[in-house]
């Protein structure tokens, strides 16, 4: 549709395309109505995006390590943020694995092997903004102090459910991502703060 | 001092077995313009720091690590490699922040980690380049008399620290860290207590009633008087007194030194300081030459990190590691000559602190020095050479430091030729026994003519004249023991190594007049290749 006159220049402003061209052809206003609509399609994407990143942050999914990490994001590593936590996400598994393994056998637990993957879980769920499973890990270690099976195992039980969860949510947020590049849209660099979003809870210290 | 300094570049070293971290680390401190490396386990971590050993900067280690606490990272880094190390954790915990601290971390930071925290790290690597410098001076300013100025011009690396990163770290390790120690705080103007000055006179009273002490322990001072082969006179002369100083407590020193004002105190500090001294002459060895004259060094706090450098007690108790480090205080004082410059086998020689065990045969050099037979011109000699080398004190400070790299040098080649049965080596290896197979059978112990025989500069000779002197009284005689037991020499690898044919003639293109102004115990060969009479004496006797 796009004739060679037409097609004057064409630019990305601020995640929406938009197209200039010289001449008062009606096909430039045609052009430009579709870039708009595509413009439209990009940046409602980009709102939905942003709300729902911020709808993760609001319900104690994530806290401000997560922000920390897309701003480490650049153009050089565009992928930096699905990396990491795709790294996250399988020392989960193993971890949860083998202390389920230590688990197990009532009158055989190993606590000190238990501790020793909470504590590794507890460090891998900071380093990603992993917040509720950060919190779990706090409990968990818990029960693991005072030997308490149970206890542990609703902890891993807990623990594991939540990291799921996480997972399913953030490769939403991924795919939304997707979503608006394909549409030639650009990502937004909105960096939510945890703390602004959740005042009426402190953010989780450590011990 | 700072010119030039730029944080850009840092060399970094992440060790952390956790990936997610290790991932985020790096690329945070890409941003930062450091260059990094990454590791996921302290064993691996710490062989790629011992492999380039000036390969690193500054090193980052999680705490908890499943090969290896980081800790025990943190201690092997801090005295093999003295570099400053950042501890991490999740855990904030205040007694696991005061155990990274106790351990020597120069920081603790708490997981997770901010970028503001990163982008500051380049602050201990300055910070510790610039106390390496200012301990010298400071030291320097204490007044020690037996440290001179080529110290300090020689750390500064005779053209200026630059404390850019890429370039070597010094070889003032420990002192560095020791001299933190220093309990009368000597670059501090505002020091409390008045100091005692240690001039040469009062040191020597000192060395005299440590090596005094140190005949009554002939069997350690032999073992570190043939191991420490490679030791310049001073060494040889002090050598024993490592041992002995092990030994030799403050009190005993103090009463055998009858200086009435001194007290127990002032002992006690300037013992540790030569323990220090001693030491750093060994690794000297290794590293570079030093013009000359002694630190004034600290001994390292009693703390954990140092309790791994020592040996288990009985065996080595001298400051410093097992292994490597002792074979260079060849002790003898009987060694004054300087032709007796023997250098460290190559084994014991690569090594700094290290937590080896000894170089065996701890009863080798029993015998090595059994000084009973030298006659008192020997025995003299560390006395007055030590005396030499500060009735050269003047002359010194003008020294460039690489006087030391020739004189030995020159020592050597000039003690070559005449030295396949040379009586310097002789002198000091003088075994008492049959055994002893080598060199000394035939010493022939007019070390003056010996010297005289060698074309040495006038000033040089008369160096080697003042040498064999007129021992005063002392408890040299206590200093050798019996048995030489040269299996040990001929089992050693170096020799090996070294053979005849290794030594080349150095092409010493030093001034005479430079040598001359250095005494000769000052000297310190530098090149781990070079292997002194000493070694040179051990082939001829196998």
């Amino acid at each position: 549709l796009m004739t060679a006159k037409s097609l004057a220049s064409k630019e990305t402003v601020n995640g929406r395309c938009w197209f200039y061209s010289d001449d008062d052809d009606g096909i430039s206003v045609y052009l430009n109505r579709e870039l708009h609509a595509m413009n439209t399609v990009v940046a409602q994407l980009q709102t939905q995006f942003q709300d729902y990143l911020v709808s993760l942050y609001q319900q104690g999914f994530l806290d401000n390590q997560f922000t920390e990490l897309r701003k480490l994001q650049d153009e050089g590593t565009p992928d930096f943020v699905a990396e990491v936590v795709s790294l996250f996400f399988d020392d989960c598994s193993k971890l949860i694995n083998s202390m389920s393994r230590s688990l197990e056998r009532p009158e055989n637990v190993d606590f000190k092997q238990v501790d020793s993957g909470v504590h590794q879980l507890k460090g891998s769920s900071s380093s990603v903004g992993a917040r509720r499973v950060k919190n779990v890990c706090i409990s968990f270690k818990e029960c693991c102090d005072v030997q308490n099976r149970e206890g542990c195992l609703r902890c891993l039980q807990q623990v594991d459910y939540e990291y799921k969860m996480l997972k399913t949510k953030l490769q939403d947020l991924f795919n939304l991502e997707k979503q608006i590049v394909q549409a030639g849209g650009a990502i937004p660099q909105h960096f939510p703060s945890y703390t602004i979003l959740r005042p009426d809870i402190r953010p989780c210290l450590d011990a | 001092m700072d010119k030039g300094f730029s944080p850009v570049g840092l060399r970094v070293l992440v060790v952390d077995d956790d990936p997610t971290w290790l991932k985020i680390l790096e690329k945070m401190l890409k941003k930062c313009s450091y260059e990094v490396t990454t590791c996921g386990l302290a064993r691996e971590a710490l062989r790629l720091l011992r492999e380039r050993k000036d390969g690193y900067d500054i090193v980052i280690s999680d705490v908890n690590m499943p090969d290896m606490d980081g800790f025990k990272l943190l201690e092997h880094v801090g005295l093999e490699l003295d570099l400053p190390v950042i501890m991490m954790s999740v855990d904030g915990e205040t007694k696991r922040v005061m155990k990274g601290v106790q351990h020597g971390a120069c920081d603790y930071l708490l997981k997770p980690i901010r970028m503001k925290e990163l982008k500051i790290i380049w602050q201990h690597v300055l910070r510790k380049k610039l106390q390496e410098v200012r301990d010298i001076e400071g030291c320097y300013e204490g007044g020690a008399d037996w440290f001179t100025r080529n110290d300090e011009a020689h750390l500064l690396g005779g053209g200026g620290e630059d404390v850019s990163f890429g370039r070597k770290r010094k070889e003032f390790d420990f002192e560095k860290k020791l001299l933190l120690q220093d309990e009368s705080d000597p670059s501090s103007s505002s020091s409390k207590k008045a100091r005692v000055v240690w001039s040469f006179e009062l040191h020597q009273k000192f060395v005299n009633a440590v090596n005094q002490i140190g005949c009554d322990h002939s069997k350690y001072v032999g073992t570190l008087q043939f191991l420490s082969i490679s030791l310049p006179l001073s060494c040889l002369l002090h050598g024993s007194g490592v041992l002995c100083l092990a030994e030799a407590g403050p009190k005993k020193i103090l009463d055998l030194m009858n200086v009435p004002w001194l007290t127990r105190e002032n002992v006690a500090s300037h013992l540790q300081k030569y323990r220090l001294y001693l030491s750093r002459l060994e690794k000297g060895k290794e590293l570079k030459c030093y013009s000359g004259g002694v630190k004034n060094m600290d001994l390292p706090p009693k703390g954990s990190e140092f309790s791994s450098v020592h040996q288990s007690p009985g065996k080595n108790s001298y400051a410093f590691s097992g292994g490597s480090s002792d074979p260079k205080q060849l002790a003898s004082s009987s060694v004054s000559d300087p032709s007796s410059d023997v250098h460290m086998p190559p084994k014991a020689k690569k090594t700094r602190v290290e937590f080896d065990p000894p170089i065996s045969s701890s009863c080798a050099f029993d015998s090595l020095l059994s000084w009973s037979d030298v006659p008192d011109p020997l025995e003299s000699k560390p006395q007055i050479l030590y005396g030499s080398s500060f009735l050269q004190q003047q002359p010194l400070p003008s020294q460039s430091p690489y006087v030391a790299n020739s004189a030995p040098t020159l020592m050597e080649q000039e003690m070559k030729p005449s030295y396949e049965t040379s009586v310097n080596a002789d002198e000091f290896l003088m075994p008492q026994d049959k055994n002893s197979t080598v060199i000394l059978q035939d010493l022939d112990l007019s070390a003056p003519s010996a010297i005289s025989s060698i074309n040495v500069t006038n000033d040089t000779e008369s160096i080697l004249r003042s040498l064999s002197w007129e021992l005063p009284e002392s408890h040299h005689s206590g200093f050798i023991d019996t048995d030489l037991d040269f299996s040990w020499l001929q089992n050693e690898h170096f020799l090996a190594n070294t053979g005849v044919q290794n030594f080349q003639l150095q092409d010493y293109s030093c001034s005479p007049s430079l040598l001359s102004e250095l005494p000769p115990h000052l000297w310190f060969g530098n090149e781990p290749d070079e292997y002194t009479l000493m070694v040179d004496h051990g082939l001829f006797i196998s």
